[in-house]
Formats: structure tokens, C-alpha cells, sequence
């Protein structure tokens, strides 16, 4: 027995070893100016402001959408009434590929998965009585994310607010869907076209709105590390600013509407060093590698959301639990705003009774724990700096690795952080398999599960979309719209800046579809090289 | 020595979460099974056909968005009307039961719910083909 528990290896989900107990001596390199400094005080290690959540909690915002634009309509009007401070879109599969839903690889996908959109008709019923400059709104939307961002911002147009007043995020992150989560449309080079004209677009017209949220999330719950999730994810970033670079902006320009979206796991001070690694990481990045000067642009703005792939479908309310700790963990670690997964959705979209308790978990951490009295209370722990050192060095070896095979879409074509990823899931799986690693519920503490209450899709969502889109075909200007989608068809095979002529099209609603066609007639479609 | 049984691993649908039949994919080929990953997006047209080409004893689809009882039935239709009954259909991921029941009746010999351990898996295909095939 004595000897079982010699050999035993203490490693965080991410299978880094820790050490029995952390004290000075194993921060010998560690230098508090260059390492650490204030809250609100380049790297911003502790936090981008001085006094972090007294001045204003984070955002609480929960991701939704499912079904019709009208049942989400509602779930935002009643997610609003409950205290939530910003909506985040949530959209179904064909929307996220870019099809109508009356497109035959839509059928038996429309608003399963979040909210299907397939015209303008459609985004300004989703939100109807939503007044657009009052309410920050988080689109995420991928591969077609110009179109709907076109969509959104002629709503504001409709509803006479201000493209200068509008304010949100959306989500844009093309290099993460070939890394991870695969919903991408165009090949990664025109795709990299269309992220930087909304970028460029955005730097123009929208100043308070971020065109990306460089996600390391999808990352995390494709399987990666810790440090493959911060890695990949900063050096995305890195990609997009190169490119923006390329297209003739200044880096202070657009740098500081950049925005990142992290995984809130369950390894809990693995977490926290994450989040601080990756701002320091980036106010240097921005600094020595791009030579940004605006302290606006050198500060890492994050997004986070609790672990979906942690979620378990024994036991169902462990998850409450489960999502409790990995929201403190992001709170601890600085997060700007929070999305907090509901007990069911191992099972389904959230009952709307989850998602209150979910909402409620973070109301709890923000007006009850006492966590928010204080900046960064962790830092100059002797355990959590170690780590966050670790994380650092850690990930400027992947940094090296892929500048060396010339940057990420070259790193993307030769499948490598794909296959990081997959050996790191396959690792993780096989030492829940052998339980090295206990999951509650799943291999350890096993019980009769009692059912719990699910949320169901209305089944006529389908029907009812692909009947609007027929009569909307049937009603707009048609000859308008072959007209907007040969001009649109016309620069993107030149090198014009694409977002006004989404806009034209959207406009006279041409649909989501039709947008994306076009589309698909100038850069082509993207089929992986699947790897095992 | 039995030759290897030989697995298709299909993503059906517009998902591309491919964590779970990547991982699967890799289990059976560890366990000795010859896999050939038919990779995203299969309609089931494309699968059908492969499973015949590769001339596989199972269909693995891995599917998570809620679209399985739109998918699968019309797996199963091709390979009945394709008369390819003897392959064995096991469908992965997020399937509530009574789908999950009504997934059985139309065919589907399992169906392996999140949390299910690649062992009970690989056993489970083991001794399906066996019985399935008695000679």
C-alpha cells in the first residue's frame, strides 16, 4: 500500500505534474516588475484594471438560441427581465454553414442547435423590442460571421441606432474552426480575407464593437491542454494581427477591439494561471512583436464559459457544482464577462429552469462570495505564479514551433494543432479509462440516475422557417437581389473590401444562403484531410 | 487467427465536433480493428456507399446535434434496400433514451450514450460481429 501511494503522480487534468508544496525556492526566476506588476499595470498579470470588479462586476452573459428567431426572441426578453446584463446568439447548424433552412443538408438540424436565421426577415424578429444600443450582443458565428454581422448591424440601421453606439462581439474566429471545432465553409485563405474586412470594416464604422473573440474554448473542448487551448489561441491572435497589418492598418488602430474567449476547465488554479499567462503573454506579444504603443491594445479582454465537455449526463446535478468552481476559477482569473453551462446540457439546450440557476451561480459569486472585493487576491501566491510561469514558457514553445512551419495556416494545413489536440483527447480519455483520472458519476461514485426535466425543441421550427422563407422569396425584390449578389460576387474575386456588399444584399434580403453561395462560386469550398 | 474486423467510423450531419469518433476511431484500431474514419459532413448516401466499398462488418456514426432521428432511419433504409442488413449500426453521442429505444427498433444494435467507457465499446463489437456471423 505504501508503496502504491509513493508512486501515485499528481497531475492536473491537463497531466502536468505538481509538486507536494510550493515556496520561494521554486521561484527563484520569478521577477515581480518584468513577471507580475499592479492590476491595471503592464502585463497586466493581475488584471487589466486597478481595481478589477469593484468598479463593475463582469458581464453576465448567457449564450442562448434555439428553435425559431420568435421562441428566442423570447427566451431574451425573459433572460433580460432575470438580471442577465448582454445576450449572446446562439445559432442552429445550417446558420453556423452558411445554408437556408429549406436547404436539403438543413433537414432535421434547423434550431436544434441554437436559433436559425436565414434572412434580415429573420434577425429583426429575433430582436424584436430589443432596443440595440442599450444592450451589448455576442454573435457566435463563425465561417458566415460577415453576413450576419451585416444582418445585425442593418437592424440598428432600422431600429435609427447608431453604428458608432453599437456594441458587442462577434465571434469571427476562422482559424479555431480548422484547428478544432470544423465549421468552416472556404478554404483558410479567403476565409482570413473575410475576417480582416470585417476587422477593417469595424475599425471604420463600429468602433464599439469587436469584430473577433479569438476563441481558445472550441480548442479546450475538442480535448487540448491548458496550454495547447492558451497556445493555439494567442497565436491565432497573432495570425489575424498579421494580417491586419498586411491590409495596411496600424495596429493601434484595430488592436484594441480584439477580444478572446477562453474555457473555464475544471482544474482550478491550471485555470486561473492560464488566464493571467495569457495576458501577459499577449502585452508582450503586442509590445515587442507588433510594436503597439496604446495601452488599449497591449490589454487582453476575455470571454469565458464553464467547460461543456466537463458536463456529465450521470448525475446531472454534480454539473451545478462542476460550473460553480470553474466560474470561480474565471473570476479569479479576470474574466471580462462569463457564460455559465446549465446542470442539462450534457443532455440538450437548457431548460429555462436550468439556465436560471445557472445565471444564479454566477448572482452568487458576484454579490455573496466576497471574491470581487479585490484585485487578483491569488497573486503572489507561491503555487499559482509557478504555474503561470510554467504555462508561459510552455506556451512560447508552441510559439516557436509554429512561426518555424511559418505561421498558423501553414501549422493548420500540415494538421498539426489538430493532431496536438487529438493525441491530448485520446491521452485524457484513456486515463479516464484506466481511472487515473476520476470523473464523479462516470467511473467513480456511481448511482442510479433520476431523469430530469429536458427542454424539447418544438419539431415544427422547420416547417415554420422553411414557409417564411418561401413567401419572403416569393415577396422581396428579386431582380434587386441578383443585382446586390453579382456585385458582391464581382469584389470578392477582386480585392475591394467585402462588408458593403453584404450589406447591399442583405439589405434586400437575399438570404443567408444566397450570400454564402456566392461565396462559394469565387473561393471554394474546404474539405479537411481527416487524420486518426 | 481471425482476420480484423473492419469498422467504419462516419460523421454524419453538419457538425463538425469530432472528439468523440476521433477517439473511438483510435480506441478500435488499438484494440486490433482495421477503421477507416469516413471524416465530416457524410449524408448517408455516403456512407452506405462506403461501408459497401470498404466492405465493413460495422457502421460506428457519431452524432451530437440532435439530428439522429432525421440521420440514422435513412441509414437504415440504404442498407436494407441495399440488402446490407448484416452490417451492424452502433450510433455514439448525445441520444436521449426514448430516442435512443426508438433508434433499436429500426435496426441500430447499440446505442452508446456520453460517459460510456471505449472498453464496453469494444467489446460490445466483438461480440456482435462474432454472433452475427456463426460460421
Amino acid at each position: 500500500m505504501d508503496m502504491a501511494v509513493a508512486e501515485k503522480q499528481y497531475t492536473t487534468i491537463s497531466g502536468v505534474p505538481i509538486e507536494p508544496l510550493y515556496d520561494a525556492e521554486q521561484l527563484q526566476d520569478f521577477d515581480p516588475h518584468r513577471d507580475l506588476a499592479r492590476p491595471g499595470e503592464f502585463p497586466y498579470t493581475r488584471g487589466i484594471h486597478e481595481s478589477m470588479y469593484r468598479g463593475r462586476l463582469w458581464t453576465m452573459r448567457q449564450f442562448s438560441g434555439f428553435a425559431t428567431p420568435e421562441e428566442t426572441n423570447r427566451r431574451y426578453h425573459y433572460l433580460l427581465e432575470q438580471g442577465q446584463t448582454g445576450l449572446s446568439v446562439a445559432f442552429d447548424l445550417p446558420t453556423l454553414m452558411g445554408y437556408d433552412a429549406d436547404h436539403a443538408l438543413s433537414e432535421g438540424e434547423v434550431g436544434k442547435c441554437g436559433a436559425s436565421i436565414s434572412s434580415l426577415e429573420d434577425m429583426e424578429i429575433l430582436f424584436r423590442g430589443i432596443p440595440l444600443a442599450d444592450v451589448t450582443v455576442s454573435m457566435t458565428i463563425n465561417s458566415p460571421a460577415a453576413v450576419l454581422w451585416a444582418m445585425y448591424l442593418a437592424v440598428a440601421e432600422q431600429q435609427g441606432v447608431d453604428w458608432k453606439a453599437v456594441s458587442g462581439t462577434l465571434q469571427n474566429d476562422i482559424l479555431k474552426e480548422y484547428i478544432a471545432q470544423k465549421e468552416y465553409i472556404f478554404p483558410p485563405r479567403p476565409s482570413m480575407r473575410l475576417v480582416t474586412d470585417t476587422i477593417e470594416f469595424g475599425t471604420r464604422h463600429t468602433p464599439r464593437f469587436n469584430p473577433i473573440s479569438i476563441s481558445g474554448y472550441h480548442i479546450r473542448e475538442a480535448g487540448s491542454t491548458a496550454v495547447q487551448e492558451l497556445a493555439f489561441t494567442l497565436r491565432d491572435g497573432m495570425e489575424y494581427v498579421e494580417w491586419a497589418l498586411e491590409r495596411g492598418l496600424q495596429v493601434d488602430e484595430f488592436a484594441p477591439r480584439l477580444s478572446f474567449f477562453f474555457n473555464a476547465h475544471s482544474d482550478f488554479f491550471e485555470e486561473i494561471a492560464k488566464y493571467r499567462a495569457a495576458r501577459k503573454l499577449w502585452a508582450y506579444a503586442m509590445r515587442d512583436r507588433f510594436g503597439a504603443t496604446e495601452e488599449r491594445s497591449l490589454k487582453l479582454r476575455f470571454h469565458s464559459q464553464t467547460a461543456g465537455c466537463s458536463l456529465t449526463w450521470q448525475q446531472p446535478y454534480n454539473n451545478v457544482v462542476r460550473t460553480a468552481i470553474q466560474a470561480l476559477a474565471a473570476v479569479l482569473g479576470g474574466t471580462q464577462s462569463l457564460h455559465t453551462n446549465s446542470l442539462d446540457e450534457a443532455y440538450a439546450l437548457p431548460s429555462e429552469q436550468a439556465v436560471t440557476i445557472a445565471l444564479r451561480t454566477q448572482q452568487i459569486l458576484g454579490c455573496e462570495s466576497g471574491v470581487a472585493n479585490t484585485a487578483d487576491p491569488l497573486g503572489g501566491s507561491y503555487f499559482v505564479e509557478r504555474l503561470t510561469l510554467d504555462m508561459e514558457q510552455a506556451a512560447t514553445d508552441y510559439f516557436r514551433r509554429i512561426d518555424e512551419m511559418g505561421g498558423m495556416i501553414a501549422a493548420i494545413e500540415k494538421g498539426f494543432p489538430q493532431s496536438e489536440i487529438a493525441n491530448a483527447s485520446y491521452t485524457y480519455q484513456r486515463a479516464v479509462e484506466s481511472k487515473e483520472k476520476l470523473v464523479v458519476g462516470v467511473n467513480a461514485f456511481q448511482s442510479q440516475d433520476q431523469p430530469i426535466e429536458l427542454l424539447h425543441i418544438d419539431q415544427t421550427a422547420e416547417a415554420h422557417q422553411r414557409k417564411k422563407l418561401a413567401a419572403l422569396r416569393a415577396r422581396r425584390d428579386n431582380s434587386q437581389v441578383r443585382k446586390t449578389l453579382d456585385a458582391l460576387r464581382r469584389a470578392a474575386e477582386g480585392t475591394a473590401n467585402t462588408m458593403p456588399f453584404i450589406l447591399d444584399a442583405v439589405r434586400v434580403y437575399a438570404t443567408l444562403g444566397e450570400i454564402c453561395d456566392a461565396l462559394r462560386e469565387v473561393f471554394g469550398s474546404y474539405q479537411e484531410t481527416a487524420h486518426i | 487467427m481471425n482476420p480484423p474486423i473492419r469498422v467504419l467510423v462516419a460523421k454524419p450531419g453538419l457538425d463538425g465536433h469530432d472528439r468523440g469518433a476521433k477517439v473511438i476511431a483510435r480506441a478500435l484500431r488499438d484494440a486490433g480493428m482495421e477503421v477507416i474514419y469516413t471524416g465530416l459532413r457524410q449524408t448517408p448516401e455516403m456512407i452506405v456507399n462506403a461501408a459497401l466499398q470498404e466492405d465493413v462488418q460495422v457502421i460506428g456514426l457519431s452524432i451530437l446535434s440532435g439530428a439522429h432521428n432525421a440521420i440514422v432511419p435513412r441509414v437504415m433504409d440504404l442498407l436494407r434496400e441495399k440488402d446490407m442488413l448484416d452490417v451492424k449500426v452502433i450510433v455514439g453521442g448525445i441520444v436521449p433514451d426514448e430516442d435512443a429505444a426508438a433508434l433499436k427498433r429500426q435496426g441500430v444494435s447499440a446505442v452508446f450514450q456520453p460517459g460510456a467507457s471505449l472498453d464496453a465499446i469494444v467489446d460490445f463489437i466483438r461480440q456482435s460481429v462474432m454472433t452475427g456471423q456463426p460460421e
